[in-house]
């Protein structure tokens, strides 16, 4: 029973993380249909901040966050203007070029300022700690994020289902064409979802810091992650990625655990096999058949 | 008559600059013997690019997942050196055959996939293949390796010298006979199917055409280039590692190929000895800077260097020249 708490537990922070980092890439892929592999890029650049600016007791760890996030909203907007408009349009080739050349150029900056090592993560002492949570004891840390990560998806909801903006957006990633007839000026939210997706996903690298542990290599190394919940749920499916990114983190939580041997390999069939069997019932995009 | 050079009817003609690249391959060998090994891992390297080409640039399949053919050939080259048939031709050939035959098997399945779900799960397998090889350390020998690979005279007279000499040549002679090959069959009304597809599959199921066994078809060929290429690569190293199975391998041959130009089968010979001069150098200056360069470079080849090295090079000699002939 402990077990299974325990996994469930750490299967839904890491979950959640997950889910932050991922969600803006559902919905610009979901708006403009581009492949874009540099999204990690971003986390890892906001873990990156966020980390190195507690760690050198400039802000604390809670203040550091929100600086991290705002930095990284606004390279992304220079990034989106300079590179990625440029893809909109171009070969499915160019855009996995371009984007994997963007995240050499990251990984090769992040060692040059941070190292090849792995950046350590101080917490502070008020997340270090364990609480019981009445059937056992669980790291501080990781309620506090899955509470945070809640919250944050909460307002996510808030904004996607509820305000005027949201509903231009579900429009756009419905119909494209239909949207941008009615007045809709598509780029522009594209742009604003870009930028907003970049901060989710650097908020999410570095709360989850702890978690996916800051290394130079991040943006290759969580890629298959984050794009297996983008497959899974579908592009533009915002609804989907909470349950999927708990779904996933679970699932790698569990095998990780049960079949340490196999762990890595678990999360891997598991999107082959439904990527093959349930290829229309799962994306969006029209499939070769 | 005279055809225009990019009519499709023009397939077959060989261009005049096509023999200069081979007799510089051939000219490194007396130029450079003190490289040889080096170069050798640059042929094999150009034929792992090549591998990608058939399948990207020619079928538009964008997978991340060769490494898997490369890596399936050279432990099945290992295996079958250890297991006591030392003649190198025959052996890189049945290794190779394995390679296609994993491609076969997973190609109907995986070939149904377009855009992202299909480098998702491209990418997947090559994961897997890596763990896998990583776990079963009885058949990789997991992080240490093969190493017990011998080999015996090539065709029975010429000894593996020491220098890669032989070795060079080997390699050269396999990459000439796989280029001939595969620009043979590109230039068929199969391969022109093949780009049918790459352009719009859609209307090539329209007018009758098998999408899917072409496409598998293209895939086993590119598996049977990407083993052979494998095979080699443990052949002359002696020895062959869980890196042949790394995604960093895939990558590296997809950048080469991209440098020097996708869609042309000359961009990976191309592309990867720039690529594997550029990695030396920078990585002599400064390790780091390595993955900035090259990060640059892909920006660049897709944002203003449309086509690589050889769409840059094609333009300068179109407007050398004069306008092309117009169709």
């Amino acid at each position: 029973m402990s077990v299974v708490a325990f996994i469930i537990l750490y299967g839904v922070s890491y979950g959640l993380v997950l889910c932050l980092i991922s969600v803006g890439l559902v919905v610009t892929m979901g708006l403009m249909r581009v492949i874009n592999l540099a999204h990690g890029a971003f986390a890892a650049i906001g873990g990156y901040i966020a980390v190195s600016l507690a760690g050198h007791g400039l802000l604390p760890f809670a203040a550091a966050i929100p600086v991290a996030v705002i930095a990284v909203v606004l390279l992304s907007i220079v990034m989106e203007r300079l590179l990625f408009v440029h893809l909109y349009n171009a070969p499915e080739l160019d855009q996995v070029l371009m984007t994997i050349g963007f995240n050499f150029v990251v990984v090769a900056a992040l060692t040059l300022f941070f190292g090849t090592d792995v950046y350590p993560v101080r917490l502070p002492p008020w997340l270090a700690g364990s609480v019981d949570l009445g059937f056992r004891t669980f790291e501080v840390y990781r309620v506090i994020t899955m509470a945070v990560c809640l919250a944050v998806i909460g307002l996510l909801w808030l904004a996607f289902d509820r305000t005027n903006l949201g509903a231009r957006l579900r429009a756009a990633v419905d119909n494209r064409g239909m949207a941008q007839a009615t007045g809709i000026d598509v780029p522009r939210l594209f742009l604003l979802t870009f930028a907003a997706g970049s901060g989710l996903a650097a908020f999410g690298g570095a709360i989850g810091a702890p978690m996916l542990p800051l290394e130079p290599i991040y943006p290759f190394k969580y890629l298959v992650l984050v794009l297996v919940v983008v497959a899974l749920s579908g592009f533009g499916n915002v609804r989907a990625v909470v349950g999927v990114s708990i779904f996933v983190g679970i699932v790698d939580t569990a095998g990780r655990f049960f079949l340490p041997d196999l762990g890595a390999f678990i999360i891997y069939a598991l999107l082959i096999v439904l990527m093959i069997w349930r290829r229309q019932g799962l994306f969006a995009q029209r499939t070769v058949a | 008559m005279t055809l225009p050079r990019e009519s499709i009817l023009s397939r077959h003609r060989i261009g005049a600059l096509e023999p200069v690249w081979w007799l510089l391959a051939l000219l490194v060998y007396f130029v450079f013997p003190k490289h040889l090994a080096i170069a050798s891992s640059v042929l094999i390297m150009a034929m792992f690019a090549l591998s990608f080409d058939v399948v990207l640039g020619y079928a538009g399949i964008l997978t991340l997942g060769n490494a898997v053919f490369f890596g399936v050939g050279a432990y099945a080259a290992a295996w079958i050196s250890i297991a006591g048939w030392h003649e190198a031709i025959t052996g890189a050939f049945a290794a190779a055959v394995v390679s296609a035959l994993a491609a076969g098997a997973l190609g109907p399945f995986v070939l149904r996939l377009t855009g992202l779900p299909l480098i998702m799960v491209t990418l997947g397998i090559g994961v897997i293949f890596f763990e896998a090889a990583n776990k079963a350390a009885w058949l990789t020998g997991g992080d240490d390796g093969l190493s017990n690979i011998v080999l015996s005279p090539l065709l029975g007279w010429f000894r593996w010298s020491l220098s890669g000499g032989t070795a060079y040549l080997y390699v050269l002679v396999w990459l000439g006979l796989l280029f001939a090959l595969i620009r043979r069959v590109m230039a068929s009304p199969f391969g022109v199917a093949l780009q049918g597809i790459r352009e719009n599959a859609d209307r090539m199921r329209l007018i009758g055409a098998p999408v899917l066994r072409h496409l598998v078809v293209s895939y086993v060929i590119s598996a049977f280039v990407a083993g052979i290429a494998g095979a080699l690569w443990t052949q002359t190293n002696a020895f062959v590692g869980l890196g042949v199975f790394s995604l960093d391998r895939a990558i590296d041959g997809l950048v080469m190929l991209a440098l020097g130009g996708v869609g042309g089968l000359y961009g990976g010979l191309i592309g990867a000895p720039v690529y594997m001069l550029l990695k030396h150098f920078s990585q002599e200056w400064n390790p780091h800077y390595w993955m900035f360069l090259i990060g640059g470079l892909l920006i660049f080849v897709v944002r203003l260097g449309r086509g690589g090295i050889l769409g840059v090079l094609g333009r300068v000699l179109s407007q050398w020249l004069g306008p092309r002939p117009v169709s």
